[in-house]
C-alpha cells in the first residue's frame, strides 16, 4: 500500500511539474509586448527595455524557464504580479478561500441531492418520478450554468431581491453562486446513481436477500447503497474538480474576487506570474483531489486493495 | 409467417427512434439546423441592419425576439449565431475525436514503450480540466473562428484517447486480430482496417455526447472574452453582449440561452439514443 501511495505522489509531481513548464512556455510564446502591455502605447524603447529587465524577460528562455521552475517548485514562490507587483502567492491565499466557499458547499449539494435523486429514480424505475427526474437532470446538463446563473439574477435578485447580485459583501452572496454550479454536477451525480444503483438493483445477491424476505428498506440501504458508493466517490472527486474549474465563468457572472477571476485578469493582461500561479495551483488541486479519490477506491474496494498489498 | 428482412442502416434508424426522447431529439436537432441555414433567408432584416425606432423593444410583431441595444433584429442575428456555434461544436468533436482516437488506437494496439509515453502525455494534457485548458490555449491563439476551434478540441483530446484505448485493449484479444497478424497484414491495416471499424461505434457516441459540451463551452469562452468576440452573433457572444443591459431588457440574455438549451437538450437526447441503438450490450 505504502509503495502504491509513494508512486502515485511521484507521479504526481511529476504531472504539476511537467504543467507547469507547458504554460510557462505557453505564455512566453504569447503574442503581445508585457512591458508595452504595462506602459502603454507611448512608452519610449529606453523605457520599455528598462521594464524588460526589471521583469525579467529579457533573459533566455531556458534561464526564466529554470528560474520560474525553481521559485515555483522549490521556494514555493510564485512571483510577483506584473500587473499590481503584488506577491501572486499572496493574492491566491486570500482569494481561495472565497473560491472554496463556493466550491465545497456546492460539492456537497450536488453530491447528497444527486445521489438521493438516481436513487429516487432508480427505485421507482418506469414510473412518472422517475421519467420526471430524468427529463429535470437531462435539461439540466443541457442548460449552459452561466445563462442560468443570469437568469437566477434576472429572478431572485433583479425581481424579488432575496439576495444580492454581484460580489461578495454577505454569507448570502453565496447563495446563488453555489446553487448555480452545483446544479450541472448535481444533474451528472444523479444520472450516475440512477444507473449504478440499477445495476446493482439486477444484482443476483439482491434476489438473494429479497427472497430471504428481508424489508425493502434495508434491502436499499445495506445492500444496493454501499455497492453503488464508487461511483458517488467519483461524484464527489469529479464534482469538486469541475465546479473549481468552472470557477473563472461562475466568478466572472457573480463578479467574486476568486481564483479563477485571479486566472482570467491574468491571462487578460498576459500576467505571465500570475496565470502560472493559477494553472500550477489549479493542476496541483486536481491532482490531489483525484489521488485521495484513487486512494478511497483502493480503500473501500477489496479487489483493488489485494492487488496492492503483496 | 417469415420476418420481414430489414437492411443494415433501416434496422439502426428503428432502433434510434423507439424511444420518445431520441425521437424528440432528433426531431428537435433537425430543426435547429434548418432554421438556422434557411431562416437567416427568409428574415427580412439582415444581422447589421439597424432599426432606431426599436432600440431594445421586447419582443413584438415585427421583432419576435425584439432587437439589442443597436436596434438589430435578435431573432435574425440568433439564427446566423447558430450557424457559427453549431459549426463550432460539430469541427471541434470531430476534429479531437480524430486526433484522440488515432492516439487511442496506435497506444492501445501498440502497447510497451509507445502505450506508456503517450498516455503519460495524455495524463500532463488532462492534468488542467478542460475549460482552463481551453482558455489558456484561446488566450494564446487569439480570437477568432479557427483558434476558437482548436482551443476547444484540445480539451476533449485525452479523453476520447483513454476511451478509445480501454476499447482497442479489450478488442486486441479477439480472434479477427490473431488472424489479420496471422495473414500477415501491416500494422496500418490492423489498426485502420480492422480495429478501427470495431472501435467506431464508442467513437461515434461520444463525439455526439461532445458536440453539446463543445457548443457550451464555444459559448463560455466568447462570455467571458475570449473566443469569438461579440459582433459576431455567435451565441455566446449574444450572451456577453447582453450581459450588461441583464437588469433592464432580460430578453437580451433570455433567448440566446434557450436556443443553446434546446439545441444542447436535443444533441444529449439523439446521442443518450444513439447509445442505446449501437451498444452492442443493450441489444435484444
Amino acid at each position: 500500500m505504502y509503495k502504491y501511495v509513494i508512486k502515485r505522489l511521484i507521479s504526481m509531481i511529476i504531472i504539476v511539474v511537467c504543467a507547469g513548464i507547458i504554460v510557462f512556455t505557453l505564455m512566453y510564446l504569447a503574442p503581445g509586448d508585457p512591458a508595452r502591455l504595462q506602459l502603454g502605447q507611448w512608452a519610449t524603447e529606453d523605457v520599455l527595455a528598462a521594464k524588460r529587465h526589471e521583469l525579467g524577460i529579457d533573459l533566455p528562455y531556458i534561464v526564466q524557464l529554470g528560474k520560474f521552475l525553481y521559485n515555483t517548485f522549490l521556494r514555493f514562490d510564485f512571483g510577483i504580479s506584473w500587473q499590481s507587483s503584488m506577491p501572486v502567492m499572496g493574492e491566491l491565499a486570500v482569494r481561495l478561500p472565497r473560491t472554496l466557499m463556493i466550491g465545497i458547499p456546492s460539492m456537497i449539494l450536488s453530491v447528497v441531492v444527486g445521489t438521493v435523486l438516481g436513487i429516487f429514480a432508480a427505485t421507482h424505475e418506469g414510473r412518472l418520478g422517475d421519467s420526471l427526474t430524468m427529463v429535470l437532470t437531462m435539461v439540466l446538463v443541457s442548460a449552459p450554468d452561466f445563462w442560468v446563473a443570469l437568469m437566477f439574477i434576472i429572478l431572485f435578485a433583479a425581481k424579488l431581491g432575496w439576495v444580492p447580485a454581484f460580489g461578495i459583501e454577505s454569507l448570502k452572496s453565496y447563495i446563488l453562486p453555489i446553487i448555480c454550479s452545483a446544479l450541472p454536477v448535481m444533474a451528472v451525480n444523479a444520472r450516475q446513481a440512477r444507473s449504478s444503483m440499477l445495476e446493482v438493483i439486477r444484482a443476483d445477491y439482491i434476489t438473494t436477500a429479497r427472497s430471504k424476505g428481508q424489508k425493502s428498506k434495508v434491502i436499499v440501504r445495506r445492500h444496493m447503497f454501499p455497492n453503488a458508493l464508487m461511483p458517488i466517490i467519483t461524484g464527489v472527486a469529479g464534482g469538486l474538480c469541475k465546479v473549481v474549474a468552472g470557477s473563472p465563468v461562475i466568478e466572472s457572472v457573480f463578479s467574486i474576487p476568486g481564483v479563477g477571476a485571479y486566472l482570467l485578469s491574468g491571462v487578460n493582461y498576459r500576467d505571465r506570474p500570475v496565470v502560472c500561479g493559477c494553472v500550477v495551483f489549479f493542476a496541483l488541486f486536481t491532482s490531489i483531489v483525484v489521488l485521495l479519490m484513487d486512494l478511497c477506491y483502493a480503500f473501500l474496494d477489496p479487489r483493488i486493495k489485494a492487488q496492492y498489498s503483496k | 409467417m417469415e420476418k420481414k428482412k430489414t437492411s443494415h442502416s433501416a434496422e439502426f434508424f428503428r432502433r434510434l427512434t423507439k424511444g420518445w426522447s431520441s425521437k424528440l431529439g432528433l426531431i428537435l436537432f433537425v430543426l435547429i439546423v434548418l432554421v438556422c441555414v434557411i431562416g437567416p433567408f427568409l428574415s427580412p432584416y439582415g444581422i447589421n441592419d439597424v432599426d432606431v425606432a426599436s432600440i431594445n423593444a421586447g419582443p413584438s410583431k415585427e421583432h419576435w425576439f425584439g432587437c439589442d441595444t443597436m436596434g438589430r433584429d435578435l431573432l435574425t442575428r440568433l439564427l446566423v449565431g447558430g450557424r457559427y456555434s453549431l459549426i463550432l461544436g460539430l469541427s471541434a468533436s470531430l476534429l479531437s475525436a480524430l486526433v484522440g482516437s488515432v492516439f487511442g488506437l496506435v497506444a492501445g494496439y501498440q502497447g510497451g514503450a509507445v502505450d506508456s509515453v503517450i498516455m503519460r502525455f495524455m495524463d500532463i494534457w488532462s492534468a488542467l480540466p478542460g475549460l482552463l485548458l481551453c482558455i489558456l490555449v484561446s488566450a494564446f491563439l487569439g480570437p477568432g473562428f479557427f483558434p476558437t476551434v482548436i482551443a476547444l478540441t484540445v480539451g476533449n483530446i485525452p479523453s476520447v484517447a483513454r476511451m478509445i484505448r480501454g476499447q482497442v485493449l479489450s478488442e486486441r484479444t479477439r480472434e479477427y486480430m490473431e488472424a489479420s497478424k496471422v495473414i500477415n497484414c501491416s500494422g496500418f491495416s490492423i489498426l485502420f482496417r480492422h480495429l478501427l471499424p470495431n472501435t467506431i461505434q464508442p467513437i461515434i457516441i461520444t463525439t455526439t455526447m461532445a458536440i453539446g459540451g463543445t457548443i457550451t463551452m464555444a459559448a463560455s469562452l466568447s462570455f467571458i472574452g475570449l473566443g469569438i468576440q461579440p459582433p459576431t452573433p455567435e451565441w455566446g457572444a449574444l450572451l456577453a453582449d447582453g450581459r450588461r443591459y441583464i437588469m433592464v431588457y432580460p430578453h437580451l440574455i433570455m433567448f440566446p440561452g434557450i436556443i443553446i438549451a434546446l439545441t444542447v437538450l436535443a444533441i444529449n437526447l439523439l446521442g443518450d439514443g444513439l447509445r442505446n441503438a449501437l451498444d452492442p450490450k443493450l441489444r435484444d
